[in-house]
């Protein structure tokens, strides 16, 4: 390399940092994995001038764990609702109030003043939805719309079920099915449970979070699943289809907050707001496949979304949707030692 | 004036000294990045699990009791942690398993490579490499590709009219021994060629001209020269293997926890901190219990020199 090619390349250097240093700062998110549209983020970042980063997480407890140490240098995180009021509690997100922003005139009724977040002072609607059953229907024609389909197998699906292994969706899928309510701690229900787990153990094929593929690839003809992964399958497969459980489903919904460490604050309350904006709140969706929270979403939402039997709950179904809650340590207690004996 | 002695001495001295010096960067290192870590995994075991994760800092047993008794959550009753048995004694029974058949599969291996002209030795020892240079994760889905029901084995034995339908490999402890053995395969036969290279197979020879059976000469003259390669390949497979997380879980279907499930359970949606050190610290224990009975019987019934 003569010293003509090394001045330009260290001119052209030069010139990239500074157009890095002119971006009015960075954001630095904490998400799940395989959950933000890249689309929407390059949207932002033109927009603000902003440079994002984003890293994953598996796990609520993860997300937890490792925002509790401290020092991550994240601004944003993205608990689910049951998690929210433990954040909060500990201190570790900041009172941003999304309540009295711009866009925040977007989110629906239902969505504007959760118990998880009276007032929304502190979180922002990402996505929701549900947990129920799918079905293979050319391996299983029965009705489906039962947690029987897990905890009392069919004969046609006995061993070609899976469960995807969330402790708490599963014991509160368990509690319904036995016919108690979430959270709760009466041991003759308690007992039903587990006896019920114990004794639908055997006709399970396996217990993993894999299910898109491993449904589409046919190693499983039934699991326990969120929504938004059901509607893929369903999109692979026209045969495999969501079903809301007539004993009562799960809700659930993840929420952006800011935490009390982040040090690009005001680019945090921005993202905040940018994600209420209807546009970009269908943006998200068209990624991540779930519902978004935001009113005027749907005529930007993709074809494939707009009246999916997954995302659309129909009104049926409606109200025996019910939102989870984090059930106090004690409880939580017996449910691992349930789940314990369950896995043994 | 300082004597001869005197000057010897303080020589000594400074090189007493030097070698501290040298050697402390790497008793630092041993110290905090060894013992420090194992240390807080101590201490942890020791306290009171927060509410939702992380731990108080109050003493508490109740970690250790809960690793051998368990109460009742019904009738309340105290007794042995059945469901903690049950999950040891699955780990440990897959890690000796493995053991077993990484040992039947890397034995002649290791004596066919050994046995190879020095030039193909090489090629051999660089395709038992190989593995090495993918991720253990994909690895396991490589298995996983060729024993599912619409896998490779499944697909040709079905295409060739053997089987109508196709056989349920994957999800079974067939699946989980087969991934084992392929993927710690290579750590049992890397130590046993170490050992085989250097067997100087003249005695070999001289065996078989004293009219030693095959048998007898695997037994008598084989086996007590490489038997440090086959103890440090067997200690290399079954310590990891007792920890084994991915591909248990990814071949066996996640339905039976192991150890390290058991584990990861207290730190995640168990909240359970303490109970996961002590768990921790009770797998240390008897990986060491059972390296110290390993290496003292080899040790008492090898080969005796002079």
């Amino acid at each position: 390399m003569n010293w003509k090619t090394t001045a330009t390349a260290m001119g052209l250097a030069l010139l990239a940092s500074t157009g890095l240093a002119r971006a009015d700062g960075v954001l630095n998110i904490y998400n799940w994995g395989n959950y933000t549209s890249p689309d929407v983020i390059k949207k932002f970042e033109a927009k603000y001038n902003v440079k994002v980063t984003i890293t994953d997480y598996d796990s609520n407890d993860t997300a937890l764990a490792k925002i509790r140490q401290g020092g991550t240098g994240f601004d944003i995180a993205v608990p689910s609702q049951t998690y929210v009021p433990i954040w909060i509690k500990e201190g570790l997100v900041q009172e941003t109030d999304p309540g009295k922003m711009e866009n925040f005139k977007n989110v629906a009724p239902e969505w504007a003043n959760p118990e998880f977040d009276p007032g929304r002072k502190y979180s922002v609607p990402w996505a929701w939805g549900t947990i129920g059953v799918v079905v293979n229907t050319n391996a299983y024609k029965g009705p489906a719309d039962t947690w029987g389909i897990v905890f009392n197998t069919p004969d046609e699906l006995k061993g070609k079920v899976n469960v995807v292994p969330e402790m708490n969706d599963v014991i509160f899928a368990a509690i319904k099915y036995a016919g108690g309510q979430q959270c709760t701690d009466d041991k003759a229900v308690l007992k039903k449970v587990r006896d019920l787990l114990v004794a639908a153990k055997p006709n399970w094929i396996a217990m993993e979070y894999d299910t898109i593929e491993k449904m589409d690839a046919g190693d499983f003809k039934a699991t326990s699943d969120w929504n938004g992964s059901a509607l893929r399958q369903r999109l692979a497969n026209p045969a495999i289809h969501y079903n809301y459980p007539k004993e009562g489903f799960g809700l659930w919904s993840d929420n952006v907050v800011v935490l009390k460490e982040a040090k690009n604050v005001e680019n945090a309350k921005l993202f905040q707001n940018f994600i209420m904006d209807p546009e970009n709140a269908a943006g998200l969706s068209a990624f991540h496949r779930y519902a978004n929270a935001i009113t005027g979403s749907d005529k930007y939402m993709p074809a494939d979304m707009k009246d999916a039997p997954e995302v659309v709950i129909p009104a049926d179904a409606k109200p025996r949707g019910e939102f989870q809650k984090m059930c106090p340590p004690e409880t939580q207690e017996l449910y691992t030692k349930i789940w314990t004996e369950l896995q043994k | 004036m300082a004597t001869a002695e005197e000057v010897a001495k303080a020589a000594e001295r400074r090189d007493v000294r030097d070698r501290w010096l040298l050697s402390a960067p790497a008793l630092l290192v041993i110290l905090f990045a060894a013992t420090g870590p194992l240390l807080i995994v101590l201490v942890y075991s020791f306290l009171t699990p927060g509410a939702y994760g992380d731990v108080k800092w109050l003493f508490s047993p109740d970690a250790w009791t809960s690793v051998f008794l368990e109460r009742d959550i019904f009738d309340d009753t105290l007794s042995l942690a059945a469901a903690h048995v049950t999950i040891f004694w699955r780990s440990i029974k897959l890690a000796v398993v493995t053991t077993l058949a990484t040992l039947a599969l890397g034995f002649p291996t290791a004596y066919f490579m050994a046995t190879r002209s020095e030039k193909t030795r090489d090629l051999w020892l660089f395709l038992i490499t190989i593995p090495f240079w993918t991720n253990l994760l994909i690895r396991t889905f490589a298995v996983l590709q060729i024993i599912r029901n619409e896998g490779i084995i499944n697909t040709i034995l079905l295409k060739l009219g053997i089987i109508s339908a196709p056989i349920q490999i994957l999800y079974t402890d067939t699946a989980i021994l087969i991934g084992m053995a392929y993927v710690y395969l290579p750590l049992m036969v890397l130590p046993i060629y170490a050992s085989m290279e250097k067997l100087d197979f003249r005695l070999v020879e001289a065996g078989y001209d004293l009219y030693a059976t095959r048998f007898k000469v695997l037994r008598k003259i084989i086996f007590p020269l490489v038997k440090p390669g086959v103890i440090a390949g067997s200690i290399l497979v079954f310590i990891p293997a007792l920890g084994a997380y991915v591909t248990p879980s990814v071949l066996g279907g996640g339905k039976n926890m192991m150890l390290s499930n058991l584990i990861e359970l207290q730190f995640g949606q168990g909240r359970n901190w303490p109970l996961g050190s002590a768990l921790s610290i009770t797998v240390m224990i008897i990986v060491m219990v059972a390296l110290l009975a390993y290496v003292r019987n080899a040790g008492k019934s090898g080969v005796r020199h002079g």
